[in-house]
């Protein structure tokens, strides 16, 4: 058997307990206690301090076009644009201001009658393949799309080498 | 039964310690990753390129507005800003010795309100010649600017030669000094 041995004031015993907590000699954990609630009551009417502009949403950045076709092309690409502000979200899901931009002008442009692929060009001539989820074939990606066929092509010659031995 | 005998060693020795090698090596990858995370900021590819045509009303009333061709003639900074940022105030003095040097600074203010913006000014002081209200972040976006503060060295010729991301310390002043001297040759 292997001894438990807890300290005093270790592991679950570091809470006072209530009946602790009514003795006279602990006066000063209920005023400690008291105060963390106070602080954590405020917590609740605490104003969010505003780290964001207060302009109004651009017009068409939470607005959809009124062409069900046109708003579906112009869905599809906010999709894969991600968004510069909260880098790891997509401007279609981003609440951030500069999202809302870019929704904006992206469903000016498709209504203008520009194609998503034009538009995503453009905007990655402006920040690089970071803006676009949808990965392109370049010098520097190719390996991502050949590796996974090699590997493949390498499982498949292994299994069947593997095969004809089994079957003699 | 018998207990199962043990697998015939297949190949050298020292492949048995591959998988700590392994495993090593992956945690070596996640601690760097935790102590030197990547550079989050997004470098504009838009440097050497001319900027894009537009023209930008007034977003102050003591200051004209901002158009491309107000960049034609000599070096300028275009400093992307907004009196919602915080750092952007921070890098106000280094505006005013930038502006002190003799540098004409033309700002783009992003989805700012007059008020606001006249206060931040107020408060800040005001290096800039012209301020153009972007409040679509048509021009932020045009000139691939992720966020403010952003500064943009732009040649007599309007095409922008340097990018500045986040606020100018006093260590970034001679650098941005020389970047546009070099714009001017």
């Amino acid at each position: 058997m292997i001894a438990v041995i807890r300290r005093p004031g270790e592991g679950r015993d570091r809470w006072p307990r209530r009946r602790e907590l009514a003795s006279g000699l602990q006066r000063s954990r209920i005023k400690s206690g008291t105060t963390l609630l106070i602080a954590l009551l405020a917590l609740f009417f605490a104003a969010p301090a505003f780290a964001d502009d207060t302009m109004p949403q651009a017009p068409l950045a939470n607005r959809q076009l009124d062409d069900p076709r046109l708003e579906a092309k112009a869905h599809e690409l906010m999709l894969t644009i991600r968004c510069l502000t909260c880098q790891s979200q997509s401007i279609a899901d981003s609440d951030a201001s500069m999202a809302g931009d870019l929704r904006n002008q992206i469903r000016t442009r498709i209504a203008a009658g520009e194609e998503p692929e034009a538009i995503r060009k453009w905007l990655v001539a402006r920040y690089g393949d970071y803006i676009s989820y949808s990965p392109q074939v370049t010098a520097l990606t190719w390996p991502l799309f050949v590796l996974p066929a090699l590997l493949l092509l390498i499982a498949a010659l292994l299994l069947r080498r593997r095969f004809i031995k089994g079957g003699k | 039964m018998s207990a199962p005998e043990a697998a015939p060693a297949n190949g050298p020795r020292w492949a048995l310690w591959l998988p700590l090698g392994f495993f090593t090596a992956f945690i070596a990858l996640v601690l760097a990753g935790l102590f030197w995370p990547a550079n989050k900021n997004v470098v504009s590819r838009f440097v050497g390129q001319p900027l894009p045509e537009f023209n930008l009303a007034a977003a102050s009333d003591d200051r004209p507005g901002l158009a491309r061709a107000d960049f034609i003639g000599k070096p300028r900074l275009l400093n992307v800003f907004a009196s919602w940022c915080v750092p952007c105030a921070v890098e106000a003095p280094q505006l005013a010795a930038l502006k002190d040097a003799g540098v004409e600074i033309h700002g783009v203010a992003v989805r700012d309100h007059k008020p606001e913006l006249a206060a931040f000014l107020a408060r800040n002081g005001n290096p800039f010649a012209r301020i153009g209200a972007d409040n679509l972040s048509v021009v932020q976006v045009g000139i691939g600017s992720a966020g403010v503060p952003e500064s943009f060295v732009i040649d007599g010729k309007g095409v922008i030669r340097h990018q500045h991301i986040g606020v100018i310390t006093a260590d970034d002043v001679p650098r941005l000094l020389t970047k546009l001297r070099e714009a001017g040759q």
